[in-house]
This record gives C-alpha cells, sequence and structure tokens, in this order.
C-alpha cells in the first residue's frame, strides 16, 4: 500500500491557482523529487502537505488514511506524518545543536529525557556533527545548519521527509555534504519527496520524478523517462533552459 | 543641615521609587495585552486599541495625569481617587501603550519561518510563542525596553502635578528657606538611578550575548 496518496489537490491565492488537481501517489521508502520552474507550484505543494496552507480541495491519505483538518488539534496531529526541511534551514538560534533536535521530542514527551537526548545524538551523527552538539546556530556554515535541520525533522520519525530547494540557500561547495546525507537517508529507507533544482542529484537519487508546470503535473516518470525521454514540449524546454545555465 | 536635607530628599526619592516600580509592575503585562489588541485579527479590536494607543502616546503625561485624578469626579460626580493610585493608573497605562508598540515591534520582527518550523515540529501556539518566539523577542527589544525605562525614572517626577511628593518637590521646597542647591543635588540621584539601570541592562544584555538571531 501506498505510504502516501494525494488526490487532486486544489490551492488558489486570490484569483491566483496554484495548484489546479495534483494527484500522485508515494511508496514506502521512494524517493520522489519535484522539479519545474519557480511559481509552478512546488512549493506550495509541499506546504500542503505539512499543512501550512490548507489545500482548497483534495485528499491527503497517509497509509490509506485520510487526513482531515477540522481542528487546530487535528492540523497539528497531521503534521507529525510529515517532516520539513527548508530552503532557510529556520534552526532556532537560541539553542544548542543538540537542543533544537531534542526540542519537539521533549515536547511532545517521546521518551525520557535520557532516551530523548540518545536519539539526537545518533541523528546528529548521522549527519556527522556529532562534535557540534553544543554549538549554536550562528556558528555553523550553512551546509551545517541544513544537516542539523535534517536531523531535526527525522527526531520526530515522520514517515514522509520534505525538501523545499534544501541547497538553494548554500555557496555552491556546500551543497555535497546535504546532498550526501540525503542520500544517506534514502539508503536506510527514508520516504522522502524533494523539491530542488539540482538535476544531477534529482537524476541519481530519484524512484519518481515529477515535472510540474502552471499548477500541474505535466510529467511524471522515473528518472531516465523524465530526464533522457521527455515527452512534453515545456519539459523540453524546461531542462534545455537548465542546463544552459551551466 | 545636610543630613536634614539629604533625609529629606530621600522621603521624596522613596515615593519616586515606589511610582517607578508599581508603573513597572502593572504596564509591562498590561503592555502585552494591549499588543496582543492591536495585532488582532479581529479589525474592530485591532482599530480600537490602535486609536487608544495614538491618544495615550499623542498626549502629555501630565495631562493624563490630571484627567485621571480629576475627570472621574468632575465628569460623573464619583469620589475621587487617592493622588498615589491615580498616579500609579495614570502612569501604567501611559507606559503600557509605549512598551506595547515596543513589544509590536519585537514580535513582528521574528522571521515567519521560526513560526512555520515550531509548526511542522508539531508544536502548539503556546508552546511556539513562549519556547522559540519569546527569547527572540527579549533579546530584540531589550534595547529600547531601557530606553523607555529610563525615560520613566525621569518622568515620575511629573506626578507632582496631582501632589505627589516626588523628589524634586522635595529639593525645591528648601528654596523657601534660602538653599538651592537641595534642588541641584536631586539630579545626583536620578544620575545614580539611572546609572544602575543602565548597568542592569547591560548586564542583561549581555546575558542574552550567546545566540545570533
Amino acid at each position: 500500500m501506498a505510504v502516501l496518496e494525494v488526490k487532486n489537490l486544489k490551492k488558489n491565492f486570490g484569483s491566483t491557482d496554484v495548484l489546479r488537481g495534483v494527484s500522485f501517489s508515494l511508496e514506502k521508502g521512494q524517493v520522489l523529487t519535484i522539479i519545474g520552474s519557480s511559481g509552478s507550484g512546488k512549493t506550495t505543494l509541499l506546504r500542503c502537505l505539512n499543512f501550512l496552507e490548507t489545500p482548497d480541495a483534495g485528499e491527503i491519505l497517509v497509509n490509506g488514511k485520510l487526513l482531515t483538518s477540522k481542528n487546530e488539534d487535528d492540523i497539528r496531529q497531521n503534521r507529525l506524518h510529515f517532516g520539513l526541511v527548508f530552503q532557510n534551514f529556520n534552526l532556532f538560534p537560541q539553542y544548542t545543536v543538540l537542543e533544537n533536535v531534542s526540542l519537539a521530542p521533549t515536547l511532545l514527551k517521546t521518551g525520557s529525557a535520557g532516551q530523548i537526548r540518545q536519539q539526537a545524538l545518533g541523528l546528529l551523527e548521522r549527519v556527522g556533527l556529532s562534535q557540534k552538539a553544543n554549538a549554536y546556530p550562528y556558528q555553523l556554515s550553512g551546509g551545517q545548519q541544513q544537516r542539523v535541520a535534517i536531523a531535526r525533522a527525522l527526531a520526530l520519525n515522520p514517515e514522509v521527509l520534505c525538501f523545499d530547494e534544501p541547497t538553494s540557500a548554500l555557496d555552491p561547495e556546500l551543497t555535497g555534504e546535504v546532498l550526501r546525507v540525503i542520500r544517506g537517508l534514502k539508503d536506510r529507507g527514508n520516504t522522502m519527496i524533494v523539491v530542488t533544482h539540482e538535476m544531477e542529484f534529482a537524476k541519481s537519487v530519484s524512484d519518481v520524478v515529477i515535472y510540474m508546470a502552471e499548477g500541474v503535473i505535466e510529467e511524471i516518470g522515473t528518472p531516465e523517462q523524465v530526464f533522457d525521454n521527455p515527452r512534453s514540449e515545456k519539459l523540453r524546454a524546461f531542462l534545455h533552459g537548465v542546463q544552459e545555465q551551466f | 543641615m545636610f543630613m536634614q536635607v539629604l533625609s529629606q530628599l530621600l522621603g521624596g526619592f522613596g515615593e519616586t521609587v515606589k511610582v517607578f516600580i508599581l508603573t513597572l509592575v502593572f504596564s509591562i503585562p498590561l503592555g502585552l495585552v494591549v499588543c496582543f489588541g492591536s495585532m488582532s485579527r479581529f479589525s474592530p479590536l485591532r482599530c480600537l486599541t490602535r486609536t487608544f494607543v495614538w491618544i495615550i502616546r499623542g498626549s502629555p503625561l501630565m495631562l493624563q495625569l490630571i484627567i485621571v485624578f480629576y475627570g472621574p469626579g468632575l465628569l460623573f460626580g464619583l469620589p475621587a481617587m487617592s493622588r498615589f493610585n491615580a498616579t500609579i493608573l495614570a502612569f501604567s497605562i501611559n507606559y503600557a501603550c509605549y512598551f506595547s508598540e515596543i513589544y509590536r515591534g519585537g514580535i513582528e520582527s521574528i522571521p515567519q519561518g521560526q513560526y512555520e518550523a515550531g509548526q511542522v515540529l508539531g508544536m502548539t501556539k503556546g508552546q511556539i510563542f513562549f519556547k522559540v518566539v519569546l527569547l527572540q523577542v527579549i533579546k530584540r527589544i531589550t534595547a529600547p525596553m531601557s530606553n523607555e525605562i529610563i525615560t520613566l525614572v525621569k518622568d515620575t517626577s511629573l506626578a507632582r502635578i496631582i501632589g505627589i511628593y516626588e523628589i524634586i518637590w522635595a529639593g525645591e521646597s528648601f528654596i523657601k528657606k534660602g538653599l538651592i542647591w537641595p534642588l541641584f543635588f536631586t539630579g545626583v540621584f536620578y544620575l545614580v538611578f539611572s546609572g544602575a539601570l543602565t548597568i542592569l541592562f547591560g548586564y542583561l544584555e549581555k546575558k542574552l550575548d550567546y545566540f545570533r538571531s
């Protein structure tokens, strides 16, 4: 059974239709990347999945269960199925790296203080930042901050971990370390949705690639299908444009 | 002679300190209430609060003292409050309005991403405010708050207009006896008091220096 099913999701801001009926499903352990030019609705889709935006229509099912959002508590529960790593990291500046990772589990009382601490340290090791556990965010590079943000998102064991252009705010020489961590998560079987402009990365890490344009899924398929044999004119033009940047 | 002046000035200074402390005790939390009112998504409440803040910030504190003390009796025939209570009431309302705007500036300067990071981690609104946002706000408003609080030290002298025997009045009363220096000497009290506050706020700023936001 699919871990995530999205059915006919729609969202508009005022008179602008940002999502015009998006449907797809994702199997456990799969990595889905979403590509497309800015304004195509990629980020809005991720924000809808994390209930930072309320869709106007459509359904989101996790493990076959429909997520409803009647009140604030529902929405909070729904969010726990998903994790989100932001473009700008959004670490909490007043907390150490370790505290950033353990804050949410502590507030949700997922275990004893000792257990939460051990788990957080384990996650920091996984992203290669054990030695920075007691540092504050401002003392870290962008790449390190983003790796902390990934550890923080993993701390609640989300079923689907979402990345919103995780390397867009980084200097080019720092993107590698973040992409390596994401690749490592795939090897451990994490289910992920990655919005990215890193085409080479998308090609190599994905099980499924979605190309979005103007609020709809223009094309969906394996990386080979999407990158090597694009069917639509729009996608060909997009890929061509991306290549020209390099 | 000096001792006699000193003891009289200290008496006035005691009133000054009482007005100062009680005003802070009431206006700091009241400011938060006013702040939430002026940030409310319910527009009638927001407009009402902002109009109120405009009136309070837009008119002299001295006038407000007079209105609070004499107004209820003259307008509605109500029994007058004690001079001291009227002073605390007027000062608290006045400073709450100023504080509310400082709070609002601090809260609105926190990036939306901080709230969203808390939301996707399943935090409640209260948890986001107290565990994520509040300390960052406190750090950002420390400097403007210290400014306002030092202003309050000196504003307390306005209370004499409704008959609070504060330190400047105490100093001035010696002029009748041919002594001018006690009045000048009151300045030393203000300087020492605001100096201590400056050190206190410097300490607080340093305490919050461990992170950057």
